[in-house]
């Protein structure tokens, strides 16, 4: 398959003195941490973007926040670009690398340095894995609140790349609500502290503006993140429609009426055939759109708020509702969404979409999406967070067809530029990485996106983070 | 203090003076009700840029709980248009104006320009985590736009952070679209009563850490809590704890914060209507309007530090508190000194946290950092990121920091 989306072109000087480069890089880590053999850089020359793939020059995997420095100060002064890394988890291709690039794997910074419980905030080194801290406190009824789909395997520091979001946000907000500090190494080598257990922070916001920064900033090593009481127990409660339309004026109108639910997930038909024949979570059959609403508290709370979505849902011609018992039954709920993607790979290829529309906007968008789709001879199945707007479609093709996979790619430009067009944004909780790159001139004026990239050249004056990402490759300063 | 004053009403005649200003090199003084305009280090300023002429409210939405507005909208049309349709602003900003002593309409890009936030803040983030998009003027007259009007965005860099409590000094905030809430049916505050400082700490945690979802807690010492409700709550030291949401929750959970609390000291339970005053005057510090010539601190540490802060401070000078945000938000009245060195020694001394000097005689507030002093790679950055945004350094120069 002809790639759509260019790299960087190598810079061919590096590429000669590999050698020399990689034994300096070597002295500044302990013996075994400098990968460097190409059959072992294969697993890191791609991400979950996995269309696209470079093998690095070299994959550096520091211990500590000093070495991470000697490594970033090393690779600045010789213009080395440096690809941060967590788990690799990435739908956009943030952590692909490139053929000069050093890789910056933050996996063996993974310890869990303080729960400190009265200030409700844990500080973790960047490598720690999401679902960990909340495993950590757990037992002390504690959780930290963002949950992305991948939350068993991606870290922490992709998290703050990102600000990820996940199924909860829409009470609980993303991970830049939830971030109160982090340590973060500089283009220079310079270790700086942004942030810390108090609730804001003196100076201009840089915590805020290197959350979703997509590595492009500096290295995040440690974070402080905030811990939140877990609640005495979560419902979820099914809701079938007849018409994606009516489950979305039934999710307005339970916004508006001042019920914040924990989530509101959307299916849509095809979403909801492929996760039941997977899963088998007794999603009723006979509907065109599902909601999954989940409230939290004590019972009495959630059966006053259930009461009244009822009553909601009930004007908008609900035709199942589904309340789970038990936990079981709540969980079975939750398994056949959170195995959406995994269900849908096993039956066709699939790239996933995050554009987020107002939610006006929403029954526009999905009918225009499944016109566009069909206009490249593809199918699609929509399943996403509905309470805050960010959609996700599925375009489903076959990689091994190129034409297919190609179309496909085209379809996912065209959707993204409808969610841009409905008053929406690209992404809203994968990043832009490379996949979205090119589409930035759809959503920003040259103004904005010249903006944006002198703010970053403030943080990375010869842009050796990440370079290949998220602005466009015309166009930037100096070149 | 400037001379000129241009008040435009509209996006483009802003990006035309301040392209003018920027060619001719004059330094501006960025207002909007001008009633945090005594916020901050004196700003050494030209001209006047006016922009309570650039208002109104350019979209709202109810359903889709996001509204958009002209940086010169009064902050009073926005909460009377939020609440015609039961809704409001969740990070319950804090009105500036009776610590000052000042009149004046206060603007909803002053609130953001501040990242002015109060009492919910705790739970509901601060003025910056509702801020969606922003339109702003940068220091070249260049109109440029940032974020958006959906709730999750990570497309770019988030500027929209950097601008929000930037007192003015990267840009001009032209239109800002925020999120708003549904307002909660009912509230209610229980109040514990007889706690020192160090218990109220330890009550305030136990509470936060309980699953009742208490959305503000807030510690009023002997010295100040009659300042409060009219006098109402007597002289024993009170301790805030609100709660809102559906009324049958709210029903449900103050039974259990009440229990949950009868360990630390009696309790009582204040309604809706008190609650919606107290916490008012909980987030505009009414203990210290009365005497403007006290300088007034505002310093932000971890909320299990604050009563240690005060406790140290105590023995030092002499100085008057009372404790927001679980604690970790300290208001100090000073009796006669400035005392900055002190406040900061005992901050770092603590393990972090930052002091911003709030209420001091202009001349005091040119020779004293009114903000934390930062760190020398964070400084750095930070006048590169300036540099970046406004070259010329017009905007607001020497407001945050003296100029360079």
């Amino acid at each position: 398959m002809s790639e759509m989306i260019a790299f960087l072109e190598p810079d061919q000087a590096i590429l000669g003195r590999r050698g020399a480069i990689l034994a300096d890089i070597a002295d500044l880590l302990r013996e075994d941490a400098l990968i460097t053999e190409a059959r072992e850089l294969v697993p890191f020359e791609t991400d979950a973007f996995v269309s696209y793939r470079r093998l690095p020059l070299a994959v550096a995997l520091p211990e500590t926040t000093e070495q991470v420095a000697a490594v970033v100060k090393y690779c600045h002064r010789e213009g080395i670009p440096v690809i941060p890394r967590g788990a690799g988890t990435s739908l956009s291709g943030g952590a692909i690398p490139q053929e000069d690039a050093v890789v910056i794997g933050l996996s063996r910074l993974n310890r869990i340095i303080e729960v400190d419980l009265p200030n409700r905030c844990a500080v973790v080194q960047s490598g720690v894995t999401n679902i960990s801290i909340s495993q950590a406190v757990d037992a002390d009824g504690f959780f930290y609140a963002p949950d992305p789909s991948s939350q068993l395997a991606c870290t922490i520091g992709g998290n703050i790349g990102m600000n990820s979001g996940g199924a909860h946000c829409l009470k609980y907000g993303v991970t830049t609500n939830n971030l109160l500090g982090a340590r973060m190494v500089l283009f220079d080598g310079s270790i700086v502290e942004i942030g810390g257990k108090a609730l804001d922070s003196p100076g201009y916001d840089l915590l805020g503006l290197v959350c979703g920064s997509e590595g492009q900033l500096g290295i995040i090593t440690e974070a402080t993140v905030r811990l939140l009481a877990k609640p005495e127990g979560a419902r979820p409660v099914l809701f079938g429609f007849p018409t994606s339309e009516a489950a979305g004026a039934c999710v307005s109108e339970v916004i508006g009426s001042g019920i914040i639910p924990v989530a509101i997930e959307f299916m849509d038909k095809p979403a909801i055939e492929i996760c039941e024949a997977f899963a088998q979570a007794g999603y009723p059959m006979d509907v065109d759109a599902l909601l999954i609403v989940e409230v939290e508290g004590s019972d009495e709370e959630m059966d006053a708020m259930l009461a009244r979505i009822i009553d909601i849902a009930k004007r908008h011609g609900v035709t199942t509702i589904k309340e789970s018992q038990s936990a079981t039954e709540a969980a079975l709920i939750w398994k056949g969404r959170k195995s959406a993607f995994g269900a849908t790979g096993r039956i066709a290829d699939y790239i996933c979409m995050d554009g987020t529309v107002p939610l006006g906007q929403l029954s526009h968008v999905l009918k225009e999406t499944s016109v566009i789709v069909a206009k490249y001879g593809l199918r699609v199945a929509n399943v996403f967070h509905a309470g805050d707007g960010n959609m996700h479609p599925l375009i489903l093709f076959n990689a091994n067809d190129p034409d297919e996979a190609h179309k496909a790619e085209l379809a996912g430009n065209d959707i993204l530029k409808l969610c841009v067009d409905a008053g929406g944004c690209l992404t809203g909780e994968h990043g832009v990485g490379v996949e979205k790159r090119d589409l930035m001139t759809h959503q920003y004026a040259p103004a904005d996106l010249q903006q944006q990239m002198r703010v970053r050249s403030a943080f990375d004056p010869k842009w050796i983070f990440n370079p290949s990402k998220v602005f466009p490759l015309e166009g930037r300063p100096g070149k | 203090m400037s001379s000129e004053i241009a008040r435009p009403s509209s996006e483009e005649e802003i990006a035309v003076f301040v392209s003018d200003a920027a060619a001719a090199g004059t330094p501006l003084e960025i207002v909007g009700g001008g009633t945090r305009r005594a916020l901050g280090r004196p700003v050494q300023a030209a001209a006047t840029l006016d922009l309570s002429g650039h208002f109104g409210i350019t979209a709202y939405n109810p359903a889709e709980l996001v509204m958009s507005a002209r940086a010169g909208t009064p902050l009073s049309v926005i909460e009377e248009e939020l609440d015609r349709n039961g809704q409001m602003l969740t990070f319950e900003p804090m009105d500036h104006r009776p610590v000052f002593g000042l009149d004046g309409e206060p603007t909803i890009g002053g609130v953001f320009a501040a990242n002015v936030s109060g009492p919910r803040r705790l739970t509901a983030g601060a003025a910056r985590d509702s801020l969606l998009g922003v339109r702003f003027v940068n220091g070249k007259g260049e109109i440029i736009k940032s974020g958006g009007r959906v709730m999750k965005n990570v497309t770019g860099l988030d500027l929209v952070k950097l601008l929000a409590g930037s007192w003015g000094t990267l840009g001009v905030l032209s239109e800002v679209t925020f999120k708003v809430l549904p307002k909660p049916e009912t509230t209610a505050t229980l109040v514990v009563s007889g706690l020192n400082d160090a218990e109220a700490a330890a009550a305030m945690a136990a509470a936060m850490a309980l699953p009742v979802e208490v959305s503000s807690a807030a510690h009023l010492p002997a010295s100040v809590v009659n300042r409060f409700l009219g006098g109402a709550l007597g002289w024993e030291p009170a301790t805030l704890l609100r709660l809102e949401g559906l009324s049958q929750s709210v029903l449900v959970r103050k039974e259990k914060l009440s229990q949950a609390m009868a360990a630390y000291g009696d309790s009582r339970l204040l309604d809706a209507e008190e609650t919606a005053i107290i916490w008012r005057e909980v987030r505009d510090v009414i203990p210290f309007t009365e005497h403007h010539a006290k300088p007034l601190w505002r310093v932000s540490v971890a909320p299990s530090l604050g009563h240690e802060l005060v406790a140290a401070l105590r023995l030092k000078t002499g100085v008057d508190a009372y404790y927001d945000w679980q604690g970790g938000l300290v208001w100090l009245q000073m009796e006669q000194d400035v005392d900055d060195e002190l406040i900061r020694a005992f901050i770092a001394q603590l393990g972090g946290g930052h002091a911003t000097l709030v209420r001091a005689p202009e001349p005091v507030r040119a020779a004293v950092a009114v903000f934390e002093p930062q760190p020398a790679a964070i400084a750095a950055l930070s006048g590169r990121i300036r540099q970046e945004i406004d070259p010329a350094g017009i905007f607001n120069p020497g407001r945050m920091v003296a100029a360079r």
